[in-house]
């Protein structure tokens, strides 16, 4: 119980901050000092409280997408287990609706920029569709991967207890798994090389480029959507890459928070050190993640 | 060899009494545009000054190789025969004849407004004039679809609009619409110089208020017949290249930026300060704005500001050299550069590109040395030329044109001669028409002053680079990708302004 509480604390709160490490990591790369670390936090609190503006083009699936978006997400959030600490949620098969969760949220942010009717915001819906297709293979390969290794189709257990000892007995094969997760993490949350959240400039923008119209509270809700994505598939690369487990509750929540923290800096650093891909590029870099996660499942089939 | 046409052949710099301009009957002053551009000669400026028949319309051409400028004008009437078709890079001169004269070029294959504003004689008043509202080149088909941009941007930028034609994120055409920060600068000049002539000179594209003002001043020079000092001339040029070296490092901060690569975009946003202080240093204003004046310049150099800027420069040499480096050994970022927006030569040339763009195009083209100003003549700076005619050649060219500019700044401060700041300019002489021609850190700017009886301007024609460049990035984003437009857009870095006038 305490632990399901901590969870959700953990889960609410936490997502904003990764935004501010990462920004934090890029600014001192870059040899600036940078936003303040609680600024995602700011930035929000401020759209809240901030009226909203409706094209008169757009119907109510303009206004749906960003509330299904959250409340999809917020959904996922509860299925995944963070650190070792099983998650208020599971069942056998949870696997399966913690991906189309995301699908489902992908699916209402693209019928709300469609709504709009603007040509950038189709631009943007048809390129998040379309590298959605080649992400998804390159997650469920891996999800394969962890079920075969955990014997379960449950996300708890192919993500705690089975983890650290699967390093010693699938190595290789969970090395692949953790160079496709990776890219997929950049990819779906629309980092560097994939995306530039930095980004004004609407013809190269894919995610950004979808919720131009949005704003106020709703916009909001689309920013925290998004950390708290990052934050979710966050904890599924931790819980892969970086399987630990004391045993002692408290201080494995310590551990969690501090891997998530590792993981966002990994993040900033990447955005520091490459530039964008072309985006002719993004599928081919997207293929590579599957064909990682597929000789990854691949191995462990053998 | 060449067959010289019925052009006058003159200096950069230089003035010359009207009645000794050749005055060519229409269809010869055509067909020695023709013949000229033919021979590799360029329009550095066409223009008409409206008359009571028509219009007097004016071709100023570049020779290739000898540094020659000719000058040639005829009397049209009405209407005159479009040559755009076989002269591409006349296509928005006839345009910007058409819209300032109100004649009309006959058989023009795009007769579009350029800035959407009314003829300079009020008797030919057209219709009202609604900036943007024109025909859109359209592709037709199912599967095209059209993209609008602007002229409302999501940066703080200037105002254009841009219409793509769009094949899922392949662009098949590009079509440009500015005229949105037309401020009627040519208008405001007639029977000028006043005494706010010179201020709206610095301000025609504020980023380039060395380039505009020094053309200016050269055109007050030429026709009063005044030469500044040798002093006077280097401080001219040194502003001129710290004008350069800090567009050079915003914009390669600027590209890193688009293809967000941080340290890069960082430390040239910085860089770029240091070099718009240098230039404080020497007036107070960082965009250099005082310190060119007709006669040298309005601000000397003490030996400890020389001394003081050497220093910074040596610094901010060491600090571009290190970010740019960042640029050309990282290859995701050169995977973005090579390749992009690629302008081949011979459209370089068929439609006149100038300056940095030009020269990425393999075109060996530079005002400081082919029609050298100033003290360009006797220390002449390094011209950069790079073949690939894509961002990577267009961001290399600036790179190693303000290597050039460094040396040559550090070497004309360490040897400041003395001399007299500025010298009185006599009032200009009447009935002539002076040519100044400047390579500003965009490429040429082009300045013509035709004076009346009286020594007032009857005619000043600005030629800001952009009204070369624009159609060249339009053409660069051919079968380009659309996600590909800001970074093509920021290699060419051109002025709404400057065009719009």
């Amino acid at each position: 119980m305490v632990n399901a509480v901590i969870h959700i604390l953990i889960t609410l709160l936490m997502p904003p901050l990764l935004l501010g490490v990462i920004n934090r990591t890029k600014a001192i790369f870059a040899g600036r000092t940078g936003p303040p670390l609680f600024q995602a936090y700011y930035d929000l609190a401020k759209l809240v409280r901030k009226g909203s503006v409706f094209s008169d083009t757009t119907s109510w699936v303009f206004r749906a997408g960003p509330v299904v978006g959250l409340a999809a997400t917020l959904a996922a959030s509860l299925l995944i287990p963070l650190g070792e600490h099983r998650p208020p949620l599971s069942f056998s098969g949870d696997m399966i609706l913690f991906a189309y969760l995301f699908g489902l949220a992908r699916f209402c942010t693209t019928a709300a920029a469609l709504d709009t009717g603007s040509s950038f915001e189709g631009m943007g819906a048809a390129r998040e569709a379309t590298f959605a297709c080649l992400a998804e293979p390159a997650l469920f390969f891996s999800l394969a991967v962890l079920a075969r290794l955990s014997g379960s189709l449950s996300l708890t257990p192919m993500l705690t207890g089975t983890a650290a000892t699967s390093w010693l007995s699938a190595g290789a094969s969970l090395l692949l798994l953790v160079g496709s997760l990776f890219i997929v993490l950049l990819a779906e949350n629309c980092r560097v090389p994939f995306d530039d959240p930095n980004t004004h400039l609407e013809l190269t923008m894919i995610h950004e480029v979808m919720v131009l119209d949005h704003s106020g509270p709703l916009f909001g809700a689309i920013l925290y959507g998004a950390a708290l994505k990052l934050f979710v598939l966050g904890a599924l690369f931790t819980d892969i890459a970086l399987p630990y487990a004391t045993g002692i509750p408290l201080v494995d929540w310590v551990l969690f928070v501090i891997a998530m923290l590792m993981l966002a800096v990994g993040i900033g650093m990447v955005e520091s050190v490459m530039a964008r891909l072309r985006l002719p590029k993004v599928p081919q870099m997207l293929a590579a993640a599957c064909i990682l996660a597929a000789f990854s499942l691949l191995l462990v089939l053998r | 060899m060449t067959r010289t046409f019925s052009l006058i052949c003159l200096r950069n710099g230089e003035a010359v009494p009207v009645a000794s301009v050749p005055l060519l009957p229409l269809e010869q002053f055509l067909q020695d545009i023709i013949d000229a551009t033919d021979r590799g000669w360029r329009v550095a400026s066409c223009f008409g000054v409206p008359t009571d028949a028509g219009a007097t319309l004016w071709c100023l051409m570049a020779a290739p190789n000898d540094g020659l400028l000719g000058l040639m004008r005829t009397e049209a009437g009405m209407a005159f025969p479009s040559i755009c078709r076989l002269v591409p890079q006349l296509h928005l001169f006839e345009r910007e004849i058409a819209e300032q004269c109100g004649i009309t070029p006959e058989a023009h294959p795009w007769p579009k407004p350029v800035r959407f504003h009314h003829p300079f004689m009020p008797s030919r008043k057209g219709r009202e004039n609604v900036v943007g509202d024109s025909d859109y080149y359209r592709v037709g088909g199912e599967e095209i679809h059209e993209v609008a941009v602007g002229p409302v941007h999501a940066g703080i930028i200037e105002p254009g609009h841009f219409r793509f034609q769009c094949h899922g994120e392949e662009v098949f055409s590009l079509e440009i619409a500015l005229g949105y920060q037309h401020r009627g600068v040519e208008e405001g000049f007639l029977k000028g110089p006043h005494p706010k002539t010179l201020f709206q000179m610095e301000t025609i594209a504020g980023d380039t208020t060395i380039g505009h003002a020094l053309a200016y001043a050269m055109v007050m020079e030429a026709l009063g017949g005044t030469v500044p000092s040798a002093r006077a001339e280097i401080i001219r040029a040194i502003a001129l290249e710290l004008e350069r070296l800090a567009n050079h490092a915003g914009d390669l901060g600027a590209l890193a930026g688009d293809v967000a690569y941080l340290p890069t975009a960082s430390f040239c946003g910085r860089i770029r300060g240091d070099f718009l202080n240098m230039t404080a240093h020497l007036c107070g204003s960082r965009f250099g704005r005082g310190i060119v004046r007709p006669g040298g310049i309005g601000f000397d150099v003490s030996e400890r500001q020389a001394g003081e800027i050497l220093d910074r420069l040596t610094a901010a040499s060491d600090d571009l050299e290190n970010a740019v480096g960042l640029l050309w050994d990282t290859q995701s970022v050169m995977a973005r550069f090579e390749g992009t927006g690629k302008v081949s030569q011979e459209t370089a040339r068929e439609i006149g590109l100038v300056g940095p763009a030009a020269r990425a195009c393999g075109i060996d083209r530079d005002v400081r040395r082919d029609t050298p100003f100033g003290i360009y003549g006797v220390s002449p700076v390094t011209v950069a030329v790079e073949e690939s005619g894509d961002v990577f050649a267009r961001a290399h060219v600036r790179w190693r044109e303000a290597e050039a500019s460094l040396h040559f700044v550090a070497e004309q401060l360490r040897q400041l001669p003395g001399g007299a700041s500025v010298k009185n300019t006599a009032t200009p002489a009447p009935d002539s028409v002076a040519v100044a021609l400047t390579e500003g850190w965009r490429g040429e700017i082009c300045h013509v002053a035709i004076t009346d009886g009286t020594g007032r301007f009857a005619r000043y024609k600005v030629v800001d680079p952009s009204f070369h460049n624009w159609t060249g990035l339009a053409l660069a984003l051919r079968n380009q990708q659309i996600s590909d437009f800001p970074l093509c857009n920021k290699s060419f870095n051109l002025s709404y302004c400057g065009f719009d006038l």
